[in-house]
């Protein structure tokens, strides 16, 4: 049967002595992208958890941001040669773990309370309640991370006036590039939070992601080795976001908006599985 | 519309559900029963498209739920009270799923004044009671204001008030010509909401039949028929003439006859065709949860038992002899053994995947001088009759 069972049925309800099927006096219209895009939206200004993380990830660039500036600022350091934007990114890295946290919260809590039952009863199509989820959280994190860090680099330049002037491309890079890379890093927990569908799992595997190449890489003693070291220092999450700042560990390795390319691949693949993976699993 | 045809849902080795096939229909209130770990909430998620089925299918007015078009204003369901996030507003839970369907926010503040929450719209569902969640979980059913409701345990944690509440208003929401299909396992409940049982055990189903069907087919009904004490002949000669009938026919203890497979009106007309005096003929109906205590006694998962406390309980201290303090040097009396719940004759023979029910422990055999109109003597002569 392919068309609504509805009128035929209602035509030989009064036959069979049945009653009629009811309907809604409420107009019918088909949800689309758009209403998911709303609820998301409503779910997550609704909980305390966003206020906590963004709140805590603003405050840390800020007093980090400002206050390493104020600090070099104080001690007459001589800054020649180093972008002053650069300071920027020790906020931005601490700032980093609460994004990842409310990523992966984000569906983690639609698991762990077992709302996602409810979430996939009003919308049958996990592709659009993802989608919904995903754009709703990158525009608010890529939002408030572009402002927050363009504030920053605004207070260290007037802080630090003796240093040299950043170009308009640095200055890109270092507050709406920063702003894609950290909503993207969030997109990718939030990918990682619909695949492993637990919280502390997904978040443990994300700062992981985020820390381990950097602790393992110094360990990498032996010559035959020296290839993966490279790798994992210049494809380190921190390292590719210092590189948006202009700044690098290596000479090599992925500069200017090459972060973000990197980044963009990561998070299809993790959205993509988790596409692929909602529409399989049982929920 | 629901309709499940051979819906099978398999984890690993375990069998959740085994080739169930059903029909729910409009304008009834269809009550799912079942043991715990029977398959009624497997089932259900099977109906929303949250689990997929291993074989068999099931639709809703001919489609999947999945492939419903415009699925949350056709179905609603409450399947967990316990699934909304406790730092949310209940008004933003509703909202969030309003705007998620499609439906008008306006039909938020309706459905929270429906279910009696407005008070606490503005309070986070955390600090909600059982109660309150289920009130909160219906809201969402009625949001889209469907034609198809599912309530899996709607009135766990309702108060006297709110278990009256719900009752009448799936009453209401068939009588308007909806489907409402609800799960319980409170048995007296649905004796006074459903109209049509559906009854699952090891998550096959044993009976898809009205309420009053199920308990007469499912339970010890019978007629009690006394016939005056100084005529032993007219008692044989009732009883031959009822078999011959096609009634089935007892002897209790207190000389009384029961009677089963015969209607009342039917046995006083016997009675009287063979010109035999009657000094009683009563019926005896049982309640709907005894009738499903028969029906899935042999099918339950988890059974409780006797918490015995063996092995843990302190030895009783010892003389200087190494005897027990007190003089009873014998070893301890095992305990009687005592069946936890009562023991229920099987279901009347016929085409019905049950195993066969436990063996019934001694210690249930009932005293020579209980009344033979209580429970457990009355299982306990028909079982023996039917062996």
């Amino acid at each position: 049967m392919t068309s609504p069972a509805t009128p035929q049925d209602r035509r030989q309800a009064p036959e069979a002595g049945l009653l009629s099927f009811y309907e809604s006096p409420i107009p019918i219209r088909p949800a689309t992208l758009g209403d998911a895009i709303a609820s998301e939206w409503t779910k997550l200004r609704s909980v305390r958890a966003t206020v906590w993380t963004l709140g805590v990830m603003v405050a840390l660039m800020l007093t980090l941001g400002v206050g390493t500036a104020l600090l070099l600022a104080a001690n007459d350091t001589n800054l020649a040669g180093e972008p002053a934007l650069a300071l920027g990114l020790f906020g931005v890295l601490l700032g980093s773990l609460c994004v990842i946290t409310l990523g992966v919260l984000t569906i983690g809590s639609e698991y762990s309370t077992g709302m996602i039952r409810t979430t996939l009863t009003a919308c049958p199509s996990r592709a659009r309640v993802l989608a919904a989820k995903a754009i709703v959280f990158f525009s608010l994190v890529f939002v408030i991370t572009t402002v927050t860090a363009t504030v920053v680099a605004v207070f260290q330049t007037v802080i630090l006036s003796g240093t040299v002037a950043a170009s308009g491309g640095a200055w890109a890079l270092a507050t709406v590039g920063v702003g894609l890379y950290i909503a993207g890093l969030g997109l990718l927990s939030l990918g990682v939070g619909a695949i492993v569908r637990h919280t502390a799992g997904a978040i443990t595997i994300m700062i992981g992601v985020v820390l381990l190449p950097l602790v393992l890489a110094p360990f990498m003693f032996a010559d035959a080795l020296r290839g993966v070291q490279r790798f994992l220092v210049e494809y380190s999450i921190p390292n590719q976001l210092s590189a948006l700042y202009g700044t690098t560990m290596t000479s090599t390795g992925p500069s200017a908006w090459e972060p973000l390319l990197v980044m963009l691949g990561l998070v299809a693949v993790a959205l993509g599985g988790a596409v692929a993976l909602l529409n399989r699993r049982d929920v | 519309m629901i309709e499940a045809v051979g819906l099978t849902k398999r984890y690993g080795a375990k069998t959740a559900v085994d080739d169930l096939s059903f029909q729910v229909r409009p304008g009834a209130v269809t009550g799912f029963l079942g043991p715990n770990g029977s398959g009624k909430s497997t089932t259900m998620r099977m109906i929303l498209g949250l689990d997929s089925p291993t074989a068999g299918h099931v639709t809703i007015g001919g489609h999947p739920y999945r492939s419903l078009p415009n699925a949350p204003r056709q179905v609603g369901a409450l399947l967990d009270a316990k699934g909304v996030h406790g730092g949310r507003t209940a008004r933003n839970h509703l909202l969030s799923l309003a705007q998620l369907a499609g439906i008008p926010a306006a039909r938020v503040d309706e459905v929270l004044g429906v279910v009696g929450l407005q008070d606490v719209a503005k309070r986070r569902t955390g600090g909600f009671s059982l109660g309150m969640g289920q009130r909160l979980g219906i809201a969402a059913a009625l949001l889209g204001d469907p034609q198809v409701l599912l309530f899996d345990e709607p009135v766990n944690g309702l108060d006297p008030e709110g278990i009256h509440w719900v009752r009448n208003l799936m009453k209401m929401l068939a009588a308007e010509g909806r489907t409402v299909f609800v799960s319980s396992h409170l048995m007296s409940e649905m004796a006074l909401t459903a109209d049509h049982l559906i009854v699952i055990g090891r998550g096959r189903l044993l009976s898809d039949m009205s309420v009053t069907d199920f308990i007469s087919a499912n339970s010890a009904d019978f007629a009690r028929v006394r016939v005056p004490e100084d005529g032993p002949e007219d008692r044989q000669k009732l009883t031959a003439t009822l078999i011959e009938a096609g009634g089935r026919v007892m002897s209790e203890p207190g000389g009384a006859l029961r009677v089963t497979g015969l209607p009342l009106p039917r046995i006083s007309d016997l009675a009287h065709g063979c010109d035999v005096r009657l000094w009683e003929l009563s019926p005896h109906q049982a309640s709907l949860e005894e009738a499903y205590m028969r029906l899935t006694q042999g099918l339950v998962d988890y059974r409780s038992t006797d918490d015995t406390k063996a092995g843990l309980a302190e030895p009783p201290p010892l003389d200087a002899y190494g005897y027990p303090v007190g003089g009873h040097t014998d070893v301890p009396v095992a305990p009687v053994e005592v069946p936890q719940e009562g023991w229920y004759a099987p279901p009347p023979p016929g085409p019905r995947p049950a195993p066969a029910p436990p063996a019934p422990s001694p210690a249930a055999e009932p005293s020579p001088a209980a009344e033979p109109s209580s429970a457990a003597p009355a299982g306990e002569q028909t079982s023996k009759d039917l062996r």
